[in-house]
Parts: C-alpha cells; structure tokens; sequence
C-alpha cells in the first residue's frame, strides 16, 4: 500500500463550552459540551433534527454558535479563520464531486485548493485505499453514489489535517468500503488526529465518546414534539 | 505564501477545465453577442451613416449581456454540488478564491469578446481608426464586469429567480463602464483623444480588484451560514 506524505504528530486539543445552536427560531441544542484530544473520536448520535450537522458545521467554522465558543489549545477559532480551516477536512451530505472532471482530476484540484503540491503517486494511492484505482481516469459523472462518496472520502488522504469532521461518512458505502472507511478513521487517530463524525448507523469505532444531541435539546419545537 | 499561490491557481484552473471539458458556457456567451450584435443592422437598416455612430454602444451593451449570461452559474454550481463549502473552508482568504473565480469567467467569457468585437466592428460600419479604441476599452472594461458580476452572483446566490435579481442588481452598478467604454470608442472615432476615458476604465478596474471579492466573500459566508 502506497503511502501518501503526513505531517507526524499533529497534536492540539478541540474544545466546545456551552455551544447553542439556533435554526431560524427554534434553539436546536444548548448547553453542549466537547473536548477533542489527539486520538480521540467523538460519535454524536441523535434522531433526525437534533443538530448533528448544525454542530459539524459549528465545528468547522462555517457559521456560528448562537452562544459558546469553540477552541483550539484554547484559543477561540473564530479570531483566525484561516488557521482552523488549515487543521480540518469537512464532508457534508454533499460529495462536492465534479462530473466533468475525472476522479483523479477531483482529487487534485481538492488537494491544491488546499494549497498540497499532491503529486500522482500520492493521488493514486488515495484512489486505490478507497478501491477506485481502476476508475482514476473516468469522467466522475459515471461514478455511482456509493462510488461518489469514496471519491469524496479520498480527498481525507491526499492532504493532511489534525481534524475530521464527517457528516454520514457511510451514506451509500458497501461493506469493503465501510471496512476501508473504518480502516482509514483508525489509522488517522494511531497518527494524532481526531475525529468527529455524525452517523445513525454502526461504525467500528475503538474507545469513541458519544454525545448524544438529543440530550441537549430545548425550546418550544422540541417539547412538543416529545 | 507558495500555498496561496497553489490554491489561487486551483481555483482558476478547475473552472477553466470545466468551461473547457463542458464547453456550452464559453460558446454561449460568444453566440448570444454575435447574433445580438447582428440583430441591429438588420433591425435599423445596413446604412452606414446610422450604424456607424451607434456601433460603440452597440457592441458594449451586447457585450454587457453576454457577460452577464454566465454569471448565474458562477457560484451557484459549486453551492449546489456542495464544492462551495471547499472553497469556503480552504486554507487561503475568500476574497483570494473569488478573485480566481472572477479571472476564470473573464478568461472564458471576456477575452473571446475581445477577439470578436473587432469582427463585429466591422459588421457595424465601426471606422478602422476606432478598433484598436475599442479593443483596449474592452481589454480594461470587461474584467470589472466579471469582478462586479462575482458580487451580484454571490449576493444572490440561493434567491429564488436569482438570475434576473443578479441582472437587474448588476447592470446599474456596470454602467459607468458603460458610458466610459463606449465614450472611448466614440472619442476614437470623431479623431479626440481618449486616453481619459481608457484611464477611468483602468481606474474602475483597480477599484473593482479589492472591493468586489471583498463583498462577494462577505456575501457568500452569509449564504452559507
């Protein structure tokens, strides 16, 4: 298995302190709390609503906490923008996937906007931990979902960064791919990094902390719906 | 400072690909000012003491709306297809990333009509003496129709009808390249100078590099949140 460039040990501690989040005017948590340490994954659980890609989104800066604050070595990541977004990967529902560009092409321009010379072996490698090896060169438009969000997992490997957030990582995966999912968390947290990831569904996750959002759920909207 | 210059030249070559691998775009925006631009003579008549003094506006207002065909997609593919969030999350300052943007659609929307407005002079009974006017104008004039188009596209990105709210947004704000634009081609043309008017286009074009990807980021963070 080829092995792309890292930075070893990326260390640095991830904290959230008295997150609320608010969706129009309803308060969809408040109160949250969360500490991320290098190693460490976080699995936040919780039925459909309840804020688990609200909180992703918080996390990586795009928006911000209604109140609380979020930090890195305790520092609030709001005061530089750039620096935590240096730090992390984001996969949201969307794959981002370009169909007029082949896979390899995706993966590269990902790679670049995030200012890593990638290079072809490294690009390759990627496609090939995530079983696209044979795909690297067609158009993106003829790849499947399932096939997509594989597309979408390689761009983890083809930069580094401290922390993952990911939103349904699974969504559409079949079994060797979730293993190679699984395989690929596993090995990012032996590296120093962390993760935090919303799923409904199982994921083979060692020494995970859950939160569960629902716990952390008040205003008007969600009493009476309970 | 080399990782910026990587993700600036990302942004740009991505979109090139793109207009290049899918072609419709650039093709389009060439066409529409062909047959706009073509659509006068034989409107008004092939006489060329009419169409020669209004040929300078002509082909600045066609080129106005060519540009603003293509603006609708400029931000709105990538917020669709979930890239905005990339772009938003890179390690590098939005205003960078919109300035790419911005260079990508005056590379494919701007430049060929610099190429071809000279062809279409010609059509319009334009003297000799005033293409070189009008190909400089538009070399100054049409970059700062992308750079204020990036803000209208970004300011109305996710807006229901976006694309008529952006063209109705924009176009008052590209009016002062208008009347420069077409004053330098004129002035060309009746034998005045008008190294004035190409000096405000040029002015226009410094102001447009630093404020329009300035609100253009500010508005695509708010669409985001």
């Amino acid at each position: 298995m080829g092995d792309e460039p890292r930075r070893a040990g990326f260390g640095g501690r991830f904290t959230g302190t008295g997150l609320a989040c608010r969706r129009g005017e309803r308060l969809v948590f408040a109160g949250l709390e969360f500490a991320l340490g290098p190693g460490e994954a976080l699995v936040l659980r919780g039925p459909n609503g309840s804020g688990k890609s609200s909180l992703l989104r918080l996390m990586a800066g795009l928006g911000r906490p209604a109140s609380g604050a979020l930090a890195w070595d305790g520092e609030n990541v709001a005061r530089d923008r750039e620096a935590h977004a240096a730090r992390l990967h984001f996969l949201g529902h969307l794959d981002a996937v370009k169909g007029a560009l082949t896979a390899a092409e995706n993966l590269l321009s990902w790679a670049r906007l995030r200012g890593t010379h990638a290079d072809r072996a490294g690009i390759a490698a990627a496609l090939d931990r995530l079983g696209l090896a044979r795909l690297a060169s067609a158009p993106a438009r003829f790849l499947s979902a399932g096939q997509r969000r594989r597309l979408a997992l390689a761009r983890l490997l083809v930069s580094p960064a401290a922390l993952w957030l990911l939103d349904e990582p699974s969504v559409g995966l079949d079994e060797n791919s979730q293993a190679a999912l699984e395989a690929m968390l596993a090995r990012h947290r032996a590296e120093g990094g962390m993760v935090a990831l919303a799923i409904h569904g199982a994921i083979a996750l060692a020494d995970a902390r859950e939160i569960r959002l629902d716990a952390f759920a008040r205003g008007p909207a969600m009493d009476s719906a309970a | 400072m080399s990782s910026l210059a990587t993700t600036f030249g990302a942004v740009v070559r991505r979109d090139l690909r793109m207009v290049l691998r899918q072609g419709a775009d650039g093709v389009l925006v060439v066409a529409f000012f062909l047959l706009a631009a073509a659509a006068f003579p034989f409107a008004i008549g092939p006489e060329a003491d009419i169409l020669s003094p209004i040929a300078a506006g002509v082909l600045w207002v066609c080129a106005l709306f060519a540009s603003m065909l293509s603006l609708e997609r400029l931000f709105h593919a990538d917020y669709e297809d979930g890239n905005l969030e990339l772009l938003i999350l890179a390690p590098a300052p939005l205003e960078l990333i919109v300035l790419g943007k911005a260079l990508a659609h005056w590379i494919a929307s701007g430049l060929p009509l610099l190429v071809i407005a000279p062809v279409m002079g010609l059509m319009l009974d334009l003297p000799a003496a005033a293409r070189g006017a009008l190909v400089l104008a538009m070399l100054l004039g049409t970059p700062t129709l992308s750079l204020i188009g990036a803000a209208g596209a970004a300011l109305t990105l996710g807006a229901r009808r976006g694309g008529v709210l952006l063209v109705l947004l924009v176009l008052p704000l590209t009016l002062p390249v208008l009347i420069f634009g077409a004053g330098a081609v004129e002035a060309a043309q009746t034998g005045q100078p008008w190294r004035s008017e190409l000096m405000a286009l040029g002015g226009f074009l410094l102001a447009a590099i630093p404020l329009a990807p300035w609100a253009a980021a500010a508005a695509l963070r708010q669409a985001l949140d």
